[in-house]
């Protein structure tokens, strides 16, 4: 299938010496954007690379040596268990699946109200919610820890991050799904209310199952901003048995300085499930962002 | 990346925003039944917060974070006469303040450059979403492993590092590009343009397949080169994108800070902090009322996005 910009240019190309000098003519964009994409890459594969390699080849020499060394899984298993990153990985799960249902239900039921109810001063509160969204998260950090170490040490527990990340989530989903449910058919909701739906029946049989993309949108970007976060578990998060992967690996990073097989190995079990919701879930997860992108 | 971009535009609200008609009793206290969750959330833990950490700043406050001994501006005044964070008595100028600035010329630029040139080129080839997911799949991981990539990236050592093995097989000698107050910062911004260009790309790109086609042909048959093509035709019907992705990119830039920490621990010695870095390193090292100051500096700094945004939404325009 022709781009556009071909079509434009010049009629398709119809025999193979035709194609090959169009081909030619276009040489520097190919190579152009060839060398970026490796030049992408590299960084990747090189701490993937070195991910696999045994402590003594990894210590003397560069990752580009791949093809004369052995690869291992011992540096995987080394971090996993001795390390501690399996039980990070673990906690990163228990922080990041309520931090992200938490404000997608808010959010929704919150949204809900802003679409299709009625209430004193509506406008007004959206648009207090519309600004913030690109509240600092360091405006709170003092407040929100004093409040969690003076009620129930909060902050021992996985309580606190959940409720930090759940607020600074809440208004992104309130605007994304209050946008998304205001294109739903006026008549539909109606039509619920007439049959003698409550407002909850209403939200939950009308609303929701017809708002699943904006719904897995917010999840996803949600999901990945939690487990990626290192900032808010460095504070809200006091018992160290309890800290996520990303903070486990700046403690690895401080103990194992230059020796990157550890590192490389730790980064990658953080990568993992990102690139895999990444891959799985490209669609979505592109317009959860494209729709996000007034929050950073 | 499919080829088919989502787009950009949220859908429009078919109604017009504005003073929605007062409904019944029932009606209205089910509206504020619904809200309510939410929006104690937000005032318990940001709104109020907010408050309390701009009260803070004119406090020199304690390890309880206490409003305790009133200070008034004293907070600002020592932040502007911490060499670490504002130092302009020789030049250039130097500490967080001034780091924080390269940050927003390099990386929002660089981000802006790469990523409008990757949408114009990959539209053009085949493998258009091959080259596309490359670039964007850093997007989809944190900071922290960022961090540990590029820091293997840049060992000092030429028989590990990336770069210096470069440098080396080149002919010079290798640079620490961490270790050195002078290339620190550029380091580390490019890691993070490494990161975010994906963005930029994919929000340009998505705009761009929505000129419509005839603009560009009938531009063509009237003889404009692709040159023209691009300056007077794509550039100008990218505005807004173009402004949207800077917005992003700025409030990225204030709140920069897991790859900082990470990679140099805002060093060597303080030469790789920023704004954000400051206020953490100030509240949990004895001076909260100077980490609220930093704090409150952070949030007039996002008060023109948040106008922004409340005027695109106001005006009904694309708010994405």
């Amino acid at each position: 299938v022709a781009t556009r910009a071909e079509t434009a240019t010049l009629a398709q190309p119809r025999t193979f010496s035709e194609r090959l000098v169009r081909w030619i003519s276009r040489s520097p964009v190919h190579i152009l954007l060839l060398a970026i994409a490796a030049i992408w890459l590299v960084p990747t594969v090189a701490l993937l690379v070195t991910s696999f390699r045994p402590r003594s080849d990894a210590l003397s020499s560069g990752w580009w040596h791949v093809f004369s060394s052995h690869l291992t899984l011992a540096n995987y298993s080394q971090v996993i268990h001795t390390g501690g990153m399996g039980h990070a990985f673990l906690n990163s799960l228990y922080i990041t699946v309520p931090a992200t249902i938490l404000p997608l239900t808010l959010g929704a039921m919150a949204a809900y109200a802003f679409a299709w109810t009625r209430f004193p001063f509506r406008d007004t509160t959206f648009l207090i919610v519309v600004a913030l969204m690109v509240v600092p998260v360091q405006t709170a950090f003092v407040p929100l820890l004093k409040f969690f170490r003076e009620n129930g040490h909060l902050n021992t527990e996985f309580y606190g991050i959940w409720l930090a990340h759940t607020a600074f989530g809440l208004p992104l989903a309130i605007f994304l799904f209050r946008n998304f449910f205001i294109t739903l058919p006026k008549d539909l909701i109606e039509a619920a209310r007439m049959d003698g739906a409550s407002e909850f029946a209403v939200f939950r049989r009308v609303v929701i199952p017809l708002s699943v993309p904006a719904l897995a949108s917010f999840a996803i970007f949600q999901f990945l901003w939690v487990w990626n976060d290192l900032l808010m578990a460095l504070i809200f998060v006091s018992d160290p048995s309890k800290q996520p992967m990303t903070v486990k690996i700046t403690q690895l990073l401080s103990t194992y300085a230059q020796e990157f097989h550890i590192l490389a190995a730790a980064g990658f079990l953080l990568m993992a499930v990102p690139l895999i919701v990444f891959f799985a879930l490209q669609r979505y997860f592109v317009q959860g962002l494209l729709a996000g992108s007034v929050k950073s | 990346l499919s080829a088919q971009a989502p787009p950009l535009q949220v859908p429009q609200p078919k109604r017009r925003f504005g003073r929605p008609r007062e409904g019944s009793f029932k009606e209205r206290l089910q509206g504020i039944a619904f809200a309510a969750p939410a929006l104690i959330v937000l005032g318990l833990f940001v709104v109020y917060p907010a408050y309390y950490t701009v009260r803070l700043a004119f406090y020199s406050s304690d390890y309880l974070f206490s409003f305790t001994n009133y200070v008034g501006l004293q907070n600002f005044k020592d932040l502007f006469q911490d060499k670490d964070f504002f130092d302009v008595s020789h030049f250039p100028p130097s500490g967080a303040v001034f780091n924080n600035l390269k940050w927003v010329l390099i990386y929002i630029s660089l981000c802006l450059i790469l990523g409008l040139a990757l949408a114009v080129l990959t539209i053009r080839v085949r493998y258009e979403s091959a080259v596309k997911s490359v670039i964007f799949i850093p997007m989809a991981i944190s900071a922290t492993a960022v961090a540990v990539i590029w820091l293997l990236v840049y060992s000092p050592n030429p028989d590990i590092g990336t770069v210096n093995a470069v440098i080396h097989g080149l002919g010079g000698s290798p640079v620490s590009w961490l270790g050195q107050s002078n290339t620190v910062n550029y380091a580390i911004i490019i890691a993070y343009v490494w990161a975010s260009t994906g963005f930029a790309m994919v929000v340009l790109s998505a705009a761009l397949k929505g000129i419509p086609t005839e603009i560009i042909e009938a531009a063509r048959v009237d003889g404009a080169g692709e040159w023209n093509i691009f300056r007077r035709i794509m550039l100008p019907m990218l505005s807004l994108p173009i402004s949207i992705v800077t917005v992003w990119l700025f409030i990225n830039v204030i709140k920069v800070f897991d790859i900082i920490y990470v990679m140099t621990q805002g060093g060597p010695g303080t030469s790789s902090r920023v704004i954000a870095y400051t206020m953490f390193v100030d509240t949990f090292n004895g001076f909260p009322g100077r980490g609220a100051a930093v704090a409150v500096i952070m949030l007039l700094l996002t008060i023109p996005v948040m106008i922004l945004n409340i005027s695109r939404f106001k005006s009904e325009r694309v708010i994405t």
